[in-house]
């Protein structure tokens, strides 16, 4: 299955495990052979190369559908032909909710800082500056405000590209500083979930995030004011045990992977295949533990109707 | 308790068993030989304490998780049993089932009733399996919160015990909602109007963990482990390998004293000589002191300055750099 592979490497925070050395050609029978090689490598200078823009095309992982990269993002990253939901970051989703993609970021002074001096096959302070250096993202939580539809909403949504959306302690202190906006200005709570779950670099730093996040959604409570969980493909783990699971509404996009414990954990558990749909959103939503499924392309809307609703 | 020669040695332990064999000995020769020994065993059994003193004054992580999982440990009913009277055990979580793995009811403490609840872990092959080696399902975790609220009805203080190598991950247990139990749990502890102490006594792996975890005041045992996932798991993820636990172990910073250090536990509760499975009733001894104390202190506050203190308490936690 792609997605519980990607889970568990980006929670490693990295792309893709390491791939092992082509094994060279050496022996004398490999010599002989008349197709053999000789010269290694590409050797067509920079200069002659006919580059391919990349990401011009963009091809549906679900049913291999080939279209434009423009006219996925004008279909809002969801497949035209079998409706797939593609991965986005919180830029995407701010843009898609706010009106006329405007608003305003917080919070982002914000760092994570390897306080344990956690080292596994790289240090953790290592994984977060290549990630600086290679991306804008600061980390794995971006908190924006703004208006949907004309009424002012606090969003705070994951990019699963930093450390596998994890919860660190930086997750946890934006959400705390999100929900004390929410209750100063009166405003609803919306965080969009796309995580593998706690970030184990923060060791129990990282676990008392669920609890501290969860302690903060009580304050909100108190002032009267709705949280509404938006669940997202992929969301495991730290989030589901926590505030993921703790929305006035929990909702979710279609097809999206949602549960505690991860699908291979626990197909080795059990050692049985796990059944087809299982931990989908349409499988949650069976089971009692979404209000309903939201498709991307009425997010909005649906949005509006429910800060209306709430408010009326 | 076990006693030699029924005891179980882990690898760091085995010096110990070799005086113990050596004691055998003595006493066989003593038999054969009607020469008295008593004065040679007296030195031998002193070695023994020293040695147990000696071992646990220097274990590596992985030893202490090691320790926390040994097979003679006492588990959260026998530290009830030993702690309390009159300790009534109450079950179900009046949806779905009785979780073996989540135990609970009322008993009293030095004369107050108190709700406690824990995960139960089995002591033979049988009850393991029974008592799903504490790995609780979402009906352990409603069961508990059933039981939290019955003791907020009657006002009366709730002491969690925590043991647990995670939440079950089951089929049936996401089908049920695994997440939502916990995250239920962790959401309502926080607002619960009377004074809650949790101990972690064992194991203390993640949200299995900290769905019976968020108090007023929280007490780790020296020997016990609290982090956001196993180390082998830890291993597997990171290292992709189940061989680098001991270095997940040392990596993750998972022990009493560096949790303390943290200020992640509020206080470590000292165990008998070797650790708790050389002594039920001085383990359980030396940890009434520890709750008796935290109880006569929490219980100062006020219902309400205490929620906010207890969420304040874990707001506080983390670290960040602001620029």
């Amino acid at each position: 299955m792609k997605n519980e592979e990607d889970l568990e490497a980006n929670l490693a925070g990295d792309g893709q495990p390491a791939s092992e050395e082509p094994t060279s050609v050496e022996s004398s029978e490999a010599r002989e052979r008349w197709f053999q090689r000789l010269r290694k490598g590409i050797l067509t200078s920079t200069a002659d190369k006919k580059e391919t823009p990349e990401g011009l095309w963009s091809k549906c992982p679900e049913c291999n559908y080939i279209c434009t990269t423009t006219e996925l993002k004008e279909n809002l990253f969801v497949c035209p032909k079998c409706n797939y939901h593609h991965r986005i970051g919180s830029i995407d989703y701010f843009d898609i909710i706010f009106d006329n993609k405007e608003y305003s970021i917080h919070f982002d002074n914000i760092r994570s800082k390897d306080f344990l001096g956690f080292t596994d096959l790289k240090s953790y302070q290592k994984r977060l500056d290549e990630i600086h250096a290679k991306t804008t993202l600061k980390d794995s939580m971006r908190v924006a405000t703004g208006n949907v539809n004309g009424n002012g909403l606090v969003v705070a949504a994951m990019d699963f590209e930093f450390i596998g959306g994890s919860l660190g302690s930086v997750m946890g202190e934006k959400f705390a500083r999100a929900v004390d906006y929410c209750i100063e200005h009166k405003l609803p709570y919306l965080v969009i979930s796309k995580s593998g779950g706690a970030r184990m670099m923060e060791s129990a730093f990282s676990l008392m995030q669920m609890a501290k996040t969860s302690g903060k959604l009580s304050q909100l409570s108190d002032a009267g004011l709705p949280f509404i969980s938006l669940l997202t493909d992929p969301t495991f783990g730290g989030i589901s045990a926590s505030f993921g699971m703790l929305g006035d509404l929990n909702i979710a996009e279609p097809g999206a992977l949602i549960g505690f414990a991860g699908p291979r954990v626990i197909k080795e558990t059990i050692k049985k295949d796990l059944p087809p749909g299982f931990q989908r959103s349409e499988f949650l939503l069976d089971h009692g533990f979404l209000d309903f499924i939201v498709d991307r392309k009425i997010l909005r809307d649906k949005l509006t109707q429910i800060i209306t609703l709430f408010k009326g | 308790m076990p006693q030699y020669p029924n005891r179980q040695f882990l690898d760091f332990e085995q010096p110990i068993k070799t005086l113990y064999e050596e004691i055998d000995k003595l006493k066989q020769t003593a038999e054969k030989s009607k020469i008295d020994m008593s004065d040679s065993i007296r030195k031998l059994e002193d070695a023994i304490d020293d040695k147990r003193k000696d071992i646990t004054s220097h274990l590596t992580p992985w030893q202490r998780v090691q320790l926390s999982r040994h097979p003679d440990r006492p588990y959260t009913l026998k530290y009830i049993e030993k702690m309390t009277t009159a300790f009534m055990e109450l079950y179900g979580d009046r949806n779905v089932k009785d979780d073996k793995a989540m135990v609970g009811g009322f008993a009293q403490l030095d004369g107050e009733t108190v709700m406690f609840i824990g995960q139960q872990k089995g002591s033979n092959t049988k009850m393991r399996q029974l008592r799903n080696f504490g790995m609780p399902n979402p009906e352990g975790y409603r069961k508990a919160l059933r039981l939290m609220k019955l003791a907020e009805k009657f006002n009366k203080p709730i002491v969690t015990l925590i043991d647990t190598p995670g939440a079950f991950p089951g089929l049936e247990a996401e089908e049920r909602g695994q997440g939502e139990a916990i995250a239920r749990n962790i959401y309502e502890m926080m607002r619960l109007k009377v004074p809650v102490i949790c101990v972690i006594i064992g194991e203390g792996a993640s949200g299995g963990a900290l769905g019976i975890g968020v108090g007023d005041k929280i007490l780790m045992m020296e020997n016990a482990w609290y982090t956001v996932i196993s180390p082998e798991n830890c291993s597997t993820i990171l290292w992709r390998s189940w061989e680098k636990k001991e270095v997940a172990a040392e990596q993750l910073k998972l022990t009493a004293t560096n949790m303390k250090n943290f200020g992640l536990v509020d206080e470590i509760v000292p165990e008998p000589a070797g650790g708790a499975h050389w002594d039920y009733a001085g383990a359980a001894e030396l940890m009434k002191i520890s709750i008796l104390r935290a109880l006569a202190e929490v219980k100062q506050v006020a219902p309400d300055t205490r929620i906010s203190n207890r969420i304040n308490k874990f707001c506080k936690m983390g670290f960040w750099d602001e620029l």
